[in-house]
């Protein structure tokens, strides 16, 4: 009843094909959007614009591109948070040796870079696949991460091996408060989400999802493997590296090669799989689970408990909790938190008459 | 079956033409195991072309062969008068060769209008980019095979199931939706697996008539592979028969029929 999608007809194949078909749907996404950019930056507290609304923008943007590769290509992949250090070292150095570099330009730089690095390290996909082409791109993970820490070049021989990312300036206002950073974040995770719609909606998605489901069958349609996989990869890469560049510029600030280990990786793959593999919206929701689920349990843990319990034992708890929840989700919803978000539209849409 | 396209065959919109696809002693083998020994036939244009034989005869391998799935090892394959050395998938796509699988290849986790989409893969000239920021080639390209593929989607009467998962429809829905997803492709010759592989009398009956009605339609040739040999018998121009990799029998249905060496060996001979 929320939704009256009778009287909606679409009368061309553009307007049935649209991002958001129906207008109630539309219309939430124009408010959300339309907020974020309002009304978050001027009621949300430096801490939640800092500590949380910026890397999940960050790390969404990164799970959108593992999201590509592993959901919507079938090529498993365990090497994001590499290519994440790609694109936030490519980024720190085009800043720190090209001068006039704007800063947009930087970040679509070291997207371009990391997605070159991808390139690379998508090769093995050609000949191996599922579990075995997980383990291939783990090089990816180690092998980034080891050049940079192996050649000073990177960190500008940096003596502590630390770098601190510049300030962001765009067309020469710097953007250094939390509510600013934030806003840049929301701008090009606005934009990259669009174009990757665009793209999973039209023939490069499709060729995509073909050669996940039945490679033989897309390469008889005349699909190439070859070119598929290896856009794939790339476009994933940028993803990633754009997403580690915005993790790194106005997240971490100050980083060093080994902040983007192995675990950072898992925590994107979790992010993908409990938000939905194959979905757009499945990668902002599962970074917002997976970074949000034990933000709040150590607030209620210190509202219910406050002093009276040991610290440790309540930050422990907070682990075993958020490990049951995760099984629990892949056990009654193992297709991901965008599925749960459809099924509550298709309850909204018949609602009352239908319970 | 009722259905016939051989009872006048001079009302036929598009008659039989020169041979179009033209196999010449093709051997494969695997290791040791001779799949298919010396085996030519051809396939004139805008006919029905049938190959029959016993399990194992090598029946999908030829098919294989001419999409190049699989290489020979000897042998030539013609496609309009001119020599394809080294057949792939990809150059099978571009000559228009099409085929449907023996189990069905479907893109599961896509719609069925999806799957009909992305086989108009060799009509999207887009580029990533394009398609990326929607810039007009791509959304023209998009418009005019989503046309192609809603005509397709009339033709094999699957209007009501258009968004549906593949994964989700029935079986014999799907081998309906494969050969949509062949079609898309408009192709030259289509190449169907056992299209009606575990129907029943009913689905077979559709099946025959959109493979009658594309033949005459579109005036697509078809190479298919069928067990069922009144439908072999009812709708193929000319059949070849296999057995053990090799050609027992090549005429029209009545020729092959009455060839003895093709009752041998579907009926068995005493030895």
């Amino acid at each position: 009843m929320y939704y009256r999608q009778a009287g909606q007809f679409y009368t061309t194949y553009s307007q049935d094909s649209r991002i958001i078909p129906v207008r109630e749907d539309r219309w939430i996404i124009y408010v959300v959007v339309l907020a974020g950019f309002c009304l978050v930056p001027f009621f949300a507290s430096d801490y939640w614009l800092s500590g949380i609304l910026i890397p999940w923008l960050a790390l969404s943007l990164v799970a959108l591109g593992q999201n590509i590769l592993m959901g919507y290509t079938g090529q498993l992949s365990l090497g994001s948070a590499g290519f994440m250090a790609a694109g936030a070292f490519a980024c720190y150095n085009i800043e720190l040796r090209i001068e006039w570099m704007p800063f947009f330009g930087s970040l679509i730089l070291s997207g371009i870079i990391a997605a070159m690095i991808g390139i690379v390290f998508g090769l093995p996909s050609l000949r191996v696949r599922g579990l075995y082409l997980m383990v291939a791109t783990l090089a990816s993970q180690f092998f980034i991460i080891w050049v940079i820490d192996k050649f000073g070049w990177f960190k500008n021989y940096d003596s502590s091996g630390i770098i601190t990312a510049q300030d962001i300036v765009i067309f020469g206002k710097s953007f250094t408060t939390p509510a600013e950073e934030y806003l840049v974040c929301l701008f090009v995770c606005a934009v990259m989400t669009v174009i990757a719609l665009n793209m999973v909606r039209g023939s490069v998605g499709r060729n995509w999802m073909a050669v996940r489901d039945m490679d033989v069958a897309a390469e008889v349609m005349g699909i190439s493997l070859l070119k598929t996989k290896l856009q794939a990869f790339a476009i994933s890469s940028f993803y990633c590296g754009v997403g580690g560049a915005l993790f790194a510029f106005a997240f971490l600030k100050s980083m060093e090669p080994v902040a983007f280990d192995i675990l950072l990786s898992f925590r994107i793959l979790f992010m993908v799989i409990i938000g939905g593999l194959g979905t757009i919206i499945g990668c902002y929701l599962g970074a917002g689970f997976i970074l949000l689920m034990p933000v709040f349990l150590n607030i209620f843990f210190h509202a219910v408990f406050g002093q009276a319990v040991d610290a440790t034992l309540t930050s422990a708890l907070e682990q075993v909790i958020f490990g049951v929840m995760i099984i629990l989700f892949m056990i009654y919803q193992p297709l991901g938190m965008a599925r749960i978000l459809e099924i509550m539209q298709e309850r909204l849409r018949k609602w009352p008459f239908k319970i | 079956m009722s259905v016939s396209a051989q009872a006048e065959p001079a009302s036929r919109a598009f008659p039989i033409g020169e041979p179009i696809l033209e196999l010449d002693s093709i051997s494969l083998r695997f290791g040791g195991v001779k799949a298919i020994t010396d085996v030519s036939f051809d396939v004139r244009e805008h006919e029905i072309r049938a190959i029959i034989g016993p399990n194992g005869a090598g029946k999908s391998s030829m098919l294989n062969v001419i999409n190049g799935l699989y290489t020979p090892q000897e042998g030539n394959i013609t496609f309009r008068g001119q020599r394809i050395d080294n057949m792939t998938p990809a150059k099978a796509a571009s000559l228009g060769i099409s085929r449907t699988f023996q189990n069905i290849a479907l893109f599961k986790r896509m719609s069925v209008l999806d799957n009909i989409m992305a086989g108009r893969t060799l009509f999207s000239h887009a580029t990533f980019l394009e398609v990326a920021f929607q810039l007009p080639r791509a959304r023209r390209e998009e418009r005019q095979n989503r046309e192609k593929a809603e005509e397709i989607i009339e033709f094999l009467e699957i209007e009501h199931i258009r968004k549906t998962t593949v994964s989700q429809l029935p079986y014999g829905l799907q081998k309906r939706v494969e050969l949509g997803r062949a079609l898309a492709a408009e192709p030259q010759v289509l190449l169907l697996d056992e299209p009606m592989a575990g129907m029943n009398v009913e689905e077979k009956q559709d099946m025959c008539r959109f493979v009658l009605d594309v033949n005459d339609h579109y005036g697509t040739t078809f190479v298919l592979i069928e067990h069922d040999m009144g439908v072999v018998m009812d709708i193929s121009d000319r059949v070849v028969v296999l057995d053990y990799g090799k050609t027992i029998g090549d005429g029209t249905p009545d020729e092959v029929r009455n060839n003895q060496d093709v009752i041998d060996a579907y009926l068995g001979v005493a030895h």
